[in-house]
């Protein structure tokens, strides 16, 4: 007998189900259904309070928050963020629609290349698929316009999120996924990325930057921003 | 690894008398525990989240021979692979097969107990393949040839002195000369030494804090984001994972992270929480080629429906460990495998047997606070009080103590001769208590020897309660006499 069918089989016995297809599959049943547990009341807000909260944590977590009126203020951002922290003037962004039509040149002197992430890459733009108040984290989704690697490789991480994406809980943002993605389906890789990397494994000490970025900035894209 | 369990005794000794090891259960001690507090004090729904994450894994339990074959067809679905493997050496196996076919040389791995389990990276190294751990404590007793001693934290027993000396044994080709006093020091160096080997390696080894049979996903919650590293570079991503880890939706899984974190870290969510599914679609533009699910069964079905099934409720936070009076005595390696504190010894025995693993169920005084904290409300108690049950059934342990149980079980149940034995044993040992407090006893060293024993004060409970003596009155009579 093959090491499933015999794993299967002793489960089957102990657990007194008949066979594989048995009608009222209770497993199956359970997904197709896929019921919100409790939610936890604290991102059941409107949306400036949402946005208000994600600040919040985010901010409770070490990462930086900023917010602006649209995309067109994302270079000039970069730039103030690239001269705040004394980092060369280089950046590798999301081949994302969003980030490629801004006049980056015209704007800023920066030396900006679109792709993947590569081990020498020092500043990373992305965009984020959306965000969740009640932690502060934001979700990444892979694809084509989003590579993974853009999230983890270099030391500064600044994300780009659009205001109406952030969502009070963890369970709308999977709706929108699920409704994008198909049900049963998700992208290669979802991320929630909350706050810059952390470890304190020696000697319980906190220290930012372990394998991933060193600093995560938020761009929240806030038309109705003042 | 060979379990250096049967040693239980002479490893808590030796515990006992390690400086560093006590140093840092000390700060263990206090700040884990702080933290879970305060983040669970942050969520009033907190205590409901529990009880929510308790039933979705019982559900799956009850179900899980349905939920495994839908989740297999998902992760299939998704253009990944499912290898089913019965124990240990099946999955060393397997893995090391998936390995060779992609003409890895190096494997980088984050964390995880179950391979840690099938100590498959001592076998890879037999065949020819590095195995490199990249979670920063995982990699330092990695290069000490040391197990994890504890969960989350598994290099919490070695001070920064140790860890320095540690790196410089290992990474020769730097100068010996060089800094290495302060923590940041020591993560720079480790984290330059594993860059080279993310973008080297071929194949990433990971294991899954939860699989998703909704979406034949597998979950990967870490605050370094070396697993991300670990599965997004290599060509190859394997994740091994035993069985019980099954969720069934999306939304099941966001209700566990709810508690995971909070009682592990007393983080509100980790900072990387991931969600992986299959290989990289043809338009992506990163992420690996192959994705294959070792899926691990290792003792886990022949649980189920036995006295210890709900122990595979346990999504290995760690807060059973940072409450346990034993486990911030002795630490980790006490215990002697890979697991440890009250989850570890509810769990070893059912994994090397009750032989090996006799003393640990009884290395608990069941206070009860591992129950009162686990996220998955695991009753550990009851089940180490199961364990005690079986030895004595198997007539294991010391003759004594086994004559004195026996001897104790016989007056219990005659309740009017064991209320004089006990009256007659009150009197006389008050009585010659005198100062309150024994420093030696008869037949009682192996507590005075290290302590005092309290002297009775007055009459027992029972006898109190006839005389109709009430709580508030005697409670202060006898605090008085005692001190």
């Amino acid at each position: 007998m093959s090491a499933r069918e015999e794993i299967l089989s002793k489960l089957r016995s102990k657990l007194g189900h008949s066979n594989a297809s048995n009608d009222g599959n209770a497993a199956l049943k359970h997904i197709q259904e896929h019921h919100k547990n409790l939610i936890p009341r604290r991102g059941s807000l409107d949306k400036a309070q949402r946005v208000d909260l994600f600040v919040q944590e985010a901010t409770r977590v070490n990462a930086t928050v900023v917010r602006i009126q649209g995309f067109e203020d994302v270079p000039n951002q970069v730039s103030a963020y690239l001269r705040e922290h004394q980092l060369p003037a280089k950046i590798k962004i999301a081949p994302h629609d969003n980030l490629k039509s801004l006049d980056w040149q015209q704007k800023t002197s920066l030396m900006v290349d679109e792709g993947r992430g590569q081990g020498d890459d020092g500043v990373s733009v992305s965009v984020a698929y959306g965000g969740v108040a009640e932690t502060g984290t934001l979700v990444m989704s892979s694809g084509p316009q989003t590579p993974t690697s853009l999230n983890f490789l270099p030391l500064d991480h600044i994300v780009v999120l659009e205001a109406d994406n952030i969502a009070g809980d963890y369970e709308a943002v999977w709706e929108r996924l699920r409704a994008q993605s198909g049900p049963g389906k998700l992208p290669r890789t979802v991320n929630w990325i909350t706050g810059p990397s952390r470890t304190a494994d020696i000697e319980q000490t906190l220290l930012l930057g372990a394998h991933g970025p060193q600093r995560l900035h938020i761009l929240i894209v806030d038309p109705s921003e003042s | 690894m060979q379990p250096t369990s049967p040693n239980f005794k002479q490893n808590a000794r030796e515990a006992i008398a390690d400086d560093p090891l006590q140093a840092a259960l000390a700060k263990l001690a206090v700040g884990f525990p702080m933290r879970r507090l305060e983040a669970a004090q942050r969520l009033p729904e907190f205590e409901d989240l529990r009880d929510q994450a308790r039933d979705i894994k019982n559900h799956v339990l009850e179900n899980l021979d349905q939920y495994l074959e839908a989740y297999e067809k998902k992760v299939t679905d998704s253009g990944g692979h499912v290898h089913w493997c019965r124990d240990a050496k099946e999955a060393r196996e397997t893995i090391l097969d998936i390995c060779r076919k992609a003409g890895a040389k190096t494997v980088t791995k984050s964390k995880s107990m179950i391979s840690e389990e099938i100590a498959v990276n001592a076998y890879l190294e037999e065949n020819g393949i590095e195995p490199v751990e990249t979670d920063l404590g995982e990699y330092i007793i990695q290069l000490r040839k040391e197990p994890p001693s504890h969960i989350i934290a598994p290099a919490i027993h070695l001070s920064k002195e140790q860890v320095a000396d540690t790196f410089r044994n290992a990474h020769i080709d730097l100068a010996a000369d060089r800094d290495l006093d302060e923590p940041r020091s020591l993560l720079e160096e480790a984290r330059a030494k594993l860059r080279e080997k993310f973008l080297g390696a071929d194949v990433g080894l990971t294991g899954a804090n939860m699989l998703i049979a909704e979406t034949g996903t597998n979950v990967l919650v870490t605050n370094e984001g070396n697993a991300d590293l670990t599965n997004n570079l290599p060509r190859v991503h394997v994740v091994i994972a035993s069985i019980e880890k099954i969720v069934p939706t999306l939304e099941d899984a966001s209700t566990i992270l709810r508690v995971l974190a909070r009682s592990a870290t007393g983080q509100d969510i980790s900072v990387y929480t991931t969600f992986c599914t299959g290989p990289r679609r043809p338009e992506d533009l990163d992420g690996p080629e192959e994705y294959h699910v070792v899926l691990l069964d290792n003792g886990r079905s022949e649980m189920i429906g036995s006295e210890f099934h709900e122990m595979l409720r346990c999504i290995r936070c760690g807060a059973c460990l940072n409450h346990c009076p034993i486990y911030k005595s002795v630490g980790g390696h006490a215990y002697g495998w890979v697991y440890s504190g009250p989850m570890g010894a509810v769990l070893i025995p059912n994994l090397i047997g009750m032989e090996e693993a006799q003393h640990l169920p009884n290395a608990s005084t069941l206070c009860g606070k591992c129950e009162s904290v686990c996220p998955m409300r695991i009753p550990l108690p009851k089940m180490l009080r199961k364990w005690r049950e079986r030895q004595y059934k198997a007539e294991m342990g010391s003759a004594t103590a086994r004559w004195a149980l026996k001897s104790w079980a016989w007056l219990a149940k005659r309740p009017a001769l064991y209320r004089r034995v006990m009256n007659a044993g009150v009197a006389l040992l008050g009585q010659f208590g005198g100062q309150g407090r024994f420093k030696s006893l008869p037949l009682a060293s192996g507590w005075t020897s290290k302590r005092d024993l309290a002297a009775p004060a007055g009459d027992t409970f029972i006898s109190q309660h006839h005389k109709g003596a009430r709580g508030d009155q005697s409670g202060a009579l006898m605090r008085k006499k005692v001190h």
